[in-house]
């Protein structure tokens, strides 16, 4: 199979859909629903955790045989906070308004869970290559639910994807607002994350019933 | 004056949970049970108001650009913010570990209480969020630094307690199989983030710049109001939750 064998893609097509890391492992949810009312910025947050989560999981996997499991937890934030910190910087450096925008939470990168955990869950009983392609494979799970919230968010939202304008000019009332249509602004209120995420799991469970919980 | 509004607007206005979406992990997955929610909540409460001071000093003494100077004249231009992602951390790591220790050794029946629920707290999303958020508002004081910790952490201990009794009561209901369980928690946070919202408004009526050019007996008067109105907005906000979770059960039938 050369390079990658079944068993690694299956780690890295798990996470996508039977075992997201927001709808059903239920971690990293905070910037998850924080972020989300723009698509430009879901798809930069989606790609900084790409970042760490890789990165991290390969720099755990690599120390997991001399970390002392009692002060673990401490090595693992620091060595989150070390990728965060040049993210942060190279965003910054990069695209300075972007990062107004996401203001704390590229620093609350460092409590998601979905890095604590997979660091927890994995990174520390498996080799580095593996540990990879966990990461990648959880953060492109994560990236998903991202952007189909940033998608919805932003179109119902703004009329807009990217900051283009896909629906027409609301003002001079061409495209879709010629026939009456009107940008629901309710979508922009953080609310409405809540609602859209429930409402994808809700969607992805009626699709296969082994997700569904007990009451 | 200015220390009730903070507390005040750091309970409702920003609620951690619904303004901001932080902690939303623990949020989730221990609001099954009252009794395991206050827990949580109690924690979050006690290790916020020891970390946000804690911070704000070492914001203000050592990361800040300039704030060395306490050193000497050469250290006056040297600029350590960008350190501060790493040194919150340690701190809010290390104090977990120091309370439970401490805790453990004076306080065995709290202990057994809040216990299991410390360790988590390290990795919360609302305790790191409350410090950042100290820091990006720019908090004057040590003193209003320590309210903003305390009322953030009621804030959320009133999220976690309130989702909990509803997620109790939801039980009884028919809800729709692929809703059960995440899905319908998600969908009553949101409705319960809209009822949040309209705490909006009510500090400073919706204008803050007006607040500022207002003769001082203007501002005791809203400083009366302000404190009725956070009993009685306590009172509303239990009367809210109840008839969410009426409605939403009714919506469920």
């Amino acid at each position: 199979m050369g390079l990658l064998s079944k068993k690694d893609i299956a780690l890295i097509k798990d996470p996508l859909f039977d075992n997201n890391p927001i709808t059903i492992q239920v971690l990293g949810i905070c910037s998850a629903l924080a972020i989300t009312a723009e698509l430009e910025a879901s798809i930069v947050m989606s790609i900084s955790v790409l970042f760490v989560m890789g990165f991290g999981n390969v720099i755990i996997s690599l120390i997991r045989n001399i970390i002392p499991s009692k002060i673990r937890i401490i090595v693992q934030l620091t060595v989150v906070a070390a990728l965060v910190i040049i993210v942060d910087l190279v965003l910054k450096a990069f695209a300075y308004e972007l990062s107004k925008t996401l203001s704390v939470f590229v620093g609350l990168i460092i409590t998601n869970c979905i890095i604590m955990g997979r660091f927890e869950a994995f990174a520390l009983a498996n080799g580095p290559w593996r540990s990879f392609l966990d990461g990648i494979g959880n953060a492109f799970g994560y990236a998903i639910i991202l952007i189909i919230v940033g998608f919805f968010r932003e179109l119902l939202g703004s009329g807009t994807l990217l900051g283009i304008q896909v629906l027409g000019d609301p003002i001079e009332k061409t495209g879709a607002y010629a026939f009456g249509y009107e940008n629901n602004g309710f979508m922009l209120l953080a609310p409405m994350a809540l609602i859209v995420v429930g409402i994808i799991i809700w969607v992805q469970r009626s699709g296969n019933e082994a997700l569904i919980e007990d009451n | 004056m200015e220390y009730l509004e903070l507390f005040f607007k750091s309970i409702f206005i920003d609620n951690m949970v619904f303004a901001t979406f932080l902690g939303m992990c623990s949020y989730l997955a221990v609001s099954k049970k009252v009794a395991t929610a206050v827990g949580l909540g109690a924690a979050v409460i006690f290790v916020l108001a020891i970390t946000v001071p804690l911070n704000w000093l070492l914001d203000q003494f050592i990361l800040q650009p300039g704030a060395l100077s306490w050193l000497g004249e050469e250290f006056a231009d040297y600029d350590l913010s960008f350190l501060s992602f790493i040194l919150f951390i340690a701190t809010i790591a290390t104090m977990v570990q120091l309370v439970e220790i401490v805790v453990e050794k004076f306080a065995p029946s709290l202990y057994n209480s809040l216990g299991i629920f410390l360790p988590l707290i390290a990795v919360n999303c609302a305790i790191l969020g409350g410090s950042l958020f100290m820091q990006s508002r720019e908090i004057p004081t040590l003193g209003l630094a320590t309210v903003y910790g305390i009322g953030s952490g009621i804030g959320f201990f009133l999220a976690i307690l309130t989702i909990a009794a509803i997620r109790e009561k939801i039980r009884y209901s028919n809800v729709p199989p692929p809703l059960r369980g995440l899905g319908i928690t998600f969908i009553i946070t949101g409705l319960m983030a809209i009822g949040f919202m309209s705490f909006g408004g009510m500090l400073t009526g919706g204008d803050e710049e007006e607040t500022k050019e207002e003769p001082s007996v203007m501002l005791k008067e809203t400083n009366n109001n302000s404190l009725t109105s956070s009993v009685t907005v306590e009172k509303e906000n239990e009367k809210q939750t109840e008839e969410l979770a009426d409605n939403t059960t009714k919506v469920i039938e």
